[in-house]
């Protein structure tokens, strides 16, 4: 999904911004990138060769860091000229940092490349090549290795503080406040907010994974059910809640308290009784469990998959000690320590990504005879299930409830309202809406519906807000229109409700361009919620400073009912009601005759099922039928009605190897037959 | 009307006409859902006036600030027109090469600032220079024939504006569907100055008084970089072919740097442009004016205190570098402080604050006696006092106008002495109170300065200072403190116009006393003696000296460190030991930081991890970094995403939920595990699960059947 990190926003989301798109948008001025080329074999990998003696340092790599944005431009005297504009903070160190990242496996200028800077704000990197990238990432084990990490780690230390301190350009010294003045505001301060509790560093709230045992999950659950009433202590070091998450530690990615939680994590893996797991893996499945755990190796090619772990694989196949070696409980605690000790952001990173392969268990739904759920019977059980916490939600919700006039208010004065925090906020909206909003022009959009656009948010606007007829050439105009009309009439008013503004259909660029355009309008008032964890960083300085947000924190923890039943689900059985619904509206809208057109397709289509190479019918074939059915009396007609099918995306129309047109019912089978036999019923 | 369907996404409510309340208005909303609504009315309309001032002023900053940028661009404009106007043919000849004037205009990187100084901009053109100023921003040009549309409608949009007699004739046009093309806008340019031309001598001479003779047209490109480099290098060269037919300047508004135009535009377009370079004023000396112009002032009633002021910096210093946003903070806090705090009613210019406090109601006196520093004063006074302080209304009124007559004068003397010694801390190496005014202004407001560490190392610095510039800044400070309005300072200014002539006298007398000095050494070494007494001269020569180790401008400098201190003990005390500061001062950081600054990920990580933070139940109570097996679903099946790696299997997932579910519901897990899962954990877990992806925790794979992908790292 291309959001495009703004700087603001993530420094907002501060430590916890991981480099977002894979190969993904990196605002304007980015290029896409190629993927970098294969790594020849023979230039490295295992500790034998003498890689340092590669010459394989090239100067002339140069980044200029302007403005807001920093652009890498990177000059590879072999390959050309790779280049990529990478826009992010320059003060949050952590989000350079993954900028740094992902500027490294784009163009292969590794963390090892160092940055420096100078006063007219060039800075300089070197280029570092394929082997030497290979060498770092590739744990061979060798000492050098590890000193080299080391200087690695120290590396981009420097990077990070060189940067920070370009980003006060002039000689203002003192500009530069301290990272401990900083956080104490803005950050740390949240200790003291009554809401946000244990203000965690965002280090320790996102850092990188690193490689995991399978058994974790079940190994959780049978401790967390062994002890019920009593809590479990069983990683208590993993979310320090004292002070200790000062700036040095946050900054550092890896706390300092890592490697003491990873040798506590391995002790545990070795002292728990084997048969908590046994236990869990219940009878009706099959008792190798354990042996089930497979590597899955998918050399398929998924659509998200992107060139990094193309290279990962090549990774593995060239250092296959290391795939080996990956499981933590090979190493040994000691090592597994001081391994830690110098680890750093960029070096797990690598590690995090280093193999393909995934170790998880075969177990599959189907094995548990699981059958899947369909929206309704969901909706069912879960209204038996006993709803918890029923007190305490209301109290939470009172404590928003008595936001609202406070929300109108700043409302009024210009700003617009963002809501964020764990819980469905459509309620807290709707009840908003029902007790101040009645008796003033309102538009609710639900951001969460599959197939919103902005074109039907402006289209409800214009059309029935203003009552205009007549279209538009493009959304700009529509856009264009409206914000003339609002500023002409200073008693037009309107209140924009969206729920979910970071929904997949709104997220776009030039959604949230319009939106904000929109919210921009003094008398257009806007209140939106967001849910998704990256939703900040749709937002570049210049969209926030027309939307004019106020945040709020509403966490009420209610279920996502609404919001999720719209969505595939994973597990949820897809019934096709609302496909099923969909056809039946527009069949009934039709001529009887249309409707057997349909039919007789709809018949040959469901005969047809069990032929996996059934290409469709044929339009000869087809018009023959119709004609022996004295439905049509030329293929003109014929042609009419499909297009009228075509229009509703009822059929599809497909070109043969032959030439021929061939017609499918872009329908699944089952919807279709549950729709004939209720046309049958109506018939 | 419910607004759920599975068909429509947008809802639109429309009131019918009659039941439309009159709008109920802005201040309802301000009174409403609050439990002192004391003056709620009257506190409303005092924040929307001081508002109103304090845009205004800030409107004026701008303007002041861009000036002397604009005269330059003007000036510029005149000149590069200049040859249009008078000798046609060299402009020819020049124009053979095709050169476009363009001013390259660079920012900053505050884009969010930049919209304000265009529209100034293009005001000031055209008001002064040519009706015809066109601004265009990249997003509404992705190609060459938007652009060309954009620019045409926007002149022919001008050409309405300024012949109005002929409207409709124009409109006429841009309503006919004109080819956008440059052939036709220079036809319109032509016709449109033919116009002008043929007028009556007297509209004539109104028009050339504000605009020139055949007026350029200026494009404003708003943002440069980001328009696609196809579009402006057509642009370019097309309109260098036109250029001898209408006089046309671009203005380029640049964020980064000058570069980006030869990185955007290669040699062969950009040598048809003639640049001359323009750069604006820095955000930051931007925003130091914004301070000492609102803040540090006692213009405004209003104040903020340190930590808002701090937070308000951070927001600007390490997120944006916008006025207008550090402006839009302001803005929230003074409507933060009205909203709560019920005696901001008294948050007004002194007088008329006097008036209010007559008319202050029992509630608001209560109020009064429960502010900490009002308490503080009581304790302060004899008992008789304070009992007649705290009981009788009248008596507590009087004073509370005496009080608030004293914050006045404090801040009147603040402002100067601070501005006072901001001259001496900027002259320091290393400046250990800061550079800048702001810095030493917080430092000043959260507590003592005089107790800072850092205050002490000035003070030892300034026992350092050169004479010539401890001359100097004495002078500076003479100014100050007799520009300030402020009437105790005349003490203060003899004070140092004393020093300063005691400075002056000393130059003469250390004069005398080097040549006395030398004179009667001289004289004595010249004395014909031995050995011994030549040693016994210079020891005595060496001990006179040390004794007289202070001379005379030491004993003086030191004078005047400590009357500088003096000043500052005096009147440099943090506003928050002041009486009744409550009501003027601004203090709840947090709240401005929430709404301003928020950190989203990490409420949503609370609430995961730690649902006790809001739900105050005593089951969910657990110790640090773990969970409760009580806690709402989704925070269970987080918690077990959390052991995961990059992919996860949804059966050992829902495997581990159902154990620790059935687990709370006591339920022995043995009987389970035989069991098939229950339906409804089934459901529970699928809801769960469904809701980790809305908020983007994972996402479905195909890798593995069965598995959803991590798309977070960490947790582990």
């Amino acid at each position: 999904m291309p959001l495009v990190p703004a700087r603001a926003a993530a420094t907002r989301l501060g430590a916890c911004c991981e480099p977002w798109g894979r190969g993904g948008t990196w605002g304007r001025g980015s290029r896409q990138l190629q993927p970098p080329p294969p790594i020849p074999r023979a230039a490295g990998g295992r500790a034998g060769l003498p890689l340092a003696e590669s010459p394989c340092i090239a100067p002339g790599c140069k980044a200029a860091v302007a403005g807001g944005r920093v652009h890498v431009v990177l000059y590879c005297p072999e390959r050309g000229v790779h280049s990529c504009g990478l826009r992010g903070a320059l003060r949050g160190e952590q989000c350079l940092a993954a900028c740094l990242v992902n500027a490294c496996w784009h163009c292969r200028l590794s963390a090892m490349s160092q940055l420096e800077l100078k006063r007219n704000q060039v800075l300089e990197a070197r280029f570092v090549a394929d082997e030497d990238v290979l060498k770092h990432i590739s744990d061979n084990g060798g000492v050098k290795v590890r000193k080299d990490r080391a200087q690695l780690a120290l590396n981009v230390k420097r990077f990070v503080k060189k940067l920070e301190n370009i980003s006060d350009d002039d000689d203002e010294a003192q500009e530069i406040m301290e990272e401990q003045n900083y956080v104490a505001v803005l950050g740390a301060c949240a200790e003291d907010s009554l809401r946000n509790g244990p203000s965690a560093g965002g280090g320790k709230i996102y850092s990188f994974q690193t490689p995991k045992r399978s058994g974790k999950m079940a190994e959780l659950a049978s401790e967390l059910a062994q002890t019920p009433g009593r809590n479990v202590t069983f990683d208590s070091s993993e979310y320090p809640e004292k002070p200790a998450c000062t700036p040095q530690s946050s900054k550092k990615y890896s706390a300092s308290n890592k490697p003491q939680l990873k040798s506590k994590k391995n002790e545990f893996v070795s002292t728990t009784p084997y048969r908590l797991r046994k236990r869990l893996t219940a009878p009706s499945l099959r008792s190798d469990s354990e042996s089930d755990y497979s590597a899955s190796c998918s050399e398929e090619e998924e659509e998200d998959k992107d060139h990094k772990e193309t290279c990962d694989v090549i990774l593995g196949q060239k250092t296959p000690s290391k795939t080996r070696a990956a499981p933590p409980s090979k190493k040994t605690p000691a090592k597994k320590l001081k391994e830690e000790m110098t680890s750093n952001l960029v070096e797990e990173y690598f590690e995090a990504h280093s193999s393909s392969k995934v170790l998880t268990s075969d177990r599959t739904l189907q094995k548990l005879q699981k059958r899947k759920l369909d929206q309704q019977t969901l909706l069912v059980l879960l209204n038996k299930a006993p709803p918890a916490f029923t007190a305490e939600l209301k109290e939470l919700n009172q404590q928003h409830e008595s936001l609202f006039s406070k929300w109108m208010l700043q409302l009024h004065l210009g700003f617009s309202i963002v809501l964020y925090g764990l819980g469905s906020k459509r309620d807290l909206l709707e009840k908003f809406r029902t007790s101040l909003l009645r008796d003033s022009v309102h538009l609710v959009v639900n951001g969460f519906f599959p197939s919103i656009t902005v074109r039907s948010i402006l289209n409800s606007i214009t059309e029935e807000v203003l009552d205009h007829v007549g279209t538009f050439r493009s959304p700009m105009d529509q856009l264009d229109l409206i914000m003339k009309r609002f500023k002409e009439d200073s008693s037009l008013e309107l209140y924009l409700l969206i729920h979910n503004l970071d929904s997949k259909m709104l997220r776009g660029d030039k959604s949230q361009q319009i939106l904000a355009q929109l919210a921009s309008l003094p008398n257009i008032h806007l209140i939106a919620s967001i849910d998704h964890i990256n939703a900040p960083l749709m937002w570049d300085q210049a969209k926030q400073s027309l939307y004019n947000w106020l945040w709020y924190e509403t966490t009420t923890f209610s279920p996502y009912l609404e919001e999720t039943s719209y969505e595939n689900s994973l597990l949820v059985q897809q019934s096709g009601s609302l496909a099923l619904s969909s056809l039946t509206h527009v069949l009934h809208s039709l001529t009887p005759n249309a409707r057997g057109i349909f039919r007789l397709l709809a018949q040959y289509h469901l005969e047809n099922k069990d032929n996996p190479s059934y290409p469709g019918l044929s339009f000869q074939d087809f018009y023959q039928r119709c004609r022996e059915a004295f439905l049509v009396n030329s293929d003109l007609t014929l042609r009419a009605q499909l297009t009228e099918f075509r229009d509703h995306k009822l059929i599809r129309t497909k070109r043969g190897t032959d030439g021929v047109e061939y017609l499918l019912i872009p329908v699944d089978n089952g919807t279709l037959t549950d729709f004939l036999e209720k046309e049958d019923e109506d018939m | 009307m419910s607004t759920s369907s599975v068909s429509k996404g947008c809802f639109v409510f429309k009131p019918s006409s009659k039941k439309r309340r009159i709008s109920s208005s802005t201040a309802d909303y301000f009174s409403e859902g609050k439990n002192d609504s004391e003056d709620s009315g009257l506190r409303f309309a005092t924040c929307q006036l001081l508002w109103k001032q304090i845009n205004s002023e800030t409107e004026k900053i701008q303007e002041e600030l861009n000036k002397q940028l604009f005269d330059n661009l003007i000036s510029f404009l005149r000149q590069s027109y200049s040859e249009f106007q008078t000798k046609k043919t060299e402009w020819m000849c020049r124009m053979k090469s095709s050169e476009i004037p363009t001013a390259a205009l660079v920012l900053g990187v505050n884009v969010t600032d930049h919209d304000v100084t265009f529209k100034s901009l293009s005001e000031v053109l055209q008001d002064n220079v040519t009706p015809y100023v066109v601004s265009l921003q990249a997003k509404e040009c992705p190609g060459i024939k938007h652009l060309l549309q954009k620019l045409m409608g926007q002149l022919m949009d001008c050409c309405v504006d300024v012949d109005s007699f002929e409207e409709e004739e124009c409109v006429n046009i841009s309503q006919k569907k004109i080819r956008c093309s440059m052939a036709s806008l220079s036809k319109w340019y032509e016709s449109v100055t033919k116009k002008t031309g043929s007028e009556t001598p007297s509209k004539k001479i109104t028009s050339s008084s504000r605009h020139w003779q055949s007026p350029p047209i200026v494009v404003i490109f708003k943002d440069m970089e980001s328009f696609t480099t196809k579009v402006l290098q057509d642009f370019i060269v097309i309109s260098s072919q036109h250029i001898h037919e209408f006089p046309l300047v671009l203005i380029f508004g640049i964020a980064t740097s000058p570069m980006i135009i030869h990185r955007l535009l290669p040699h062969s377009v950009s040598s048809l442009l003639c640049i001359e370079l323009f750069q604006s004023l820095s955000c930051k000396e931007h925003l130091a004016t914004v301070i000492d112009k609102l803040l540090l002032t006692t213009q405004f009633p209003f104040k903020l205190s340190e930590k808002v002021l701090q937070v308000l910096i951070n927001i600007f210093l390490y997120h944006d570098f916008s006025v207008q946003n550090f402006i839009k903070g302001f803005q929230l806090s003074v409507v933060e402080h009205f909203y709560s705090q019920p005696l901001s009613v008294l948050c007004c210019q002194l007088l008329e604050a006097k008036k209010r406090v007559n008319s202050l109601s029992h509630n608001q006196c209560e109020n009064i006696r429960s502010l900490p520093s009002f308490r503080r004063y009581v304790e302060s006074q004899v008992s008789e006092k304070q009992i007649a302080l705290l009981t009788e209304d009248s008596f507590l009124k009087e004073v509370t106008q005496t009080l608030l007559e004293d914050l006045h004068i404090y801040h009147e003397n603040y402002f100067t002495v601070l501005r006072c010694l901001h001259v001496f801390t900027t002259s320091l190496p290393k400046y250990p109170l800061g550079k800048q005014i702001r810095e030493l202004h917080c430092a000043c407001l959260g507590k003592s300065v005089w107790e800072t560490e850092e205050y002490g190392s000035t003070v030892q610095l300034l026992r350092m200072l050169a004479k010539d510039e401890l001359v100097a800044i004495l002078q500076k400070c003479v100014e100050i403190f007799i520009s300030s309005s402020g009437k105790q300072f005349s003490n203060t200014v003899e004070k140092l116009e004393e020093f300063l002539a005691r400075f002056q006298n000393l130059e003469i007398a250390e004069t005398n006393e080097v040549q006395d000095v030398s004179v009667l050494s001289q004289k004595e070494l010249q004395k014909k003696t031995d050995l011994y007494h030549l040693q016994k001269t210079l020891l005595e020569l060496k001990e006179s000296k040390r004794s007289k180790k202070l001379t005379k401008f030491e004993m003086l400098r030191f004078e005047v460190v400590d009357f500088i201190d003096s000043l500052v003990r005096s009147y440099l005390a943090p506003a928050e030991m002041q009486t009744l500061n409550e009501v003027v001062y601004f203090n709840t950081a947090n709240t401005l930081r929430e709404h301003l600054n928020a950190a989203p990920r990490i409420a949503l990580h609370t609430a995961l991890n730690n649902p006790y933070c809001y739900l105050k139940n005593q089951t969910l109570k657990s110790d640090v970094g773990c969970i409760s097996n009580t806690a709402p679903d989704i925070c269970i099946v987080y918690k077990l995403h959390l052991e995961c790696g990059r992919l996860i299997n949804l059966v050992d997932w829902l495997e581990a939920f159902s154990t620790v579910v059935t687990a709370v519901e006591g339920t022995d897990p043995d009987s389970v595990a035989t069991d098939q899962v229950d339906e409804i954990i089934h459901a529970r877990f699928i809801r769960a699960v469904s809701e980790l992806e809305l908020l983007g925790f994972i996402k479905p794979s195909k890798q593995k059947t069965d598995h959803v992908a991590r798309l977070t790292w960490g947790g582990c």
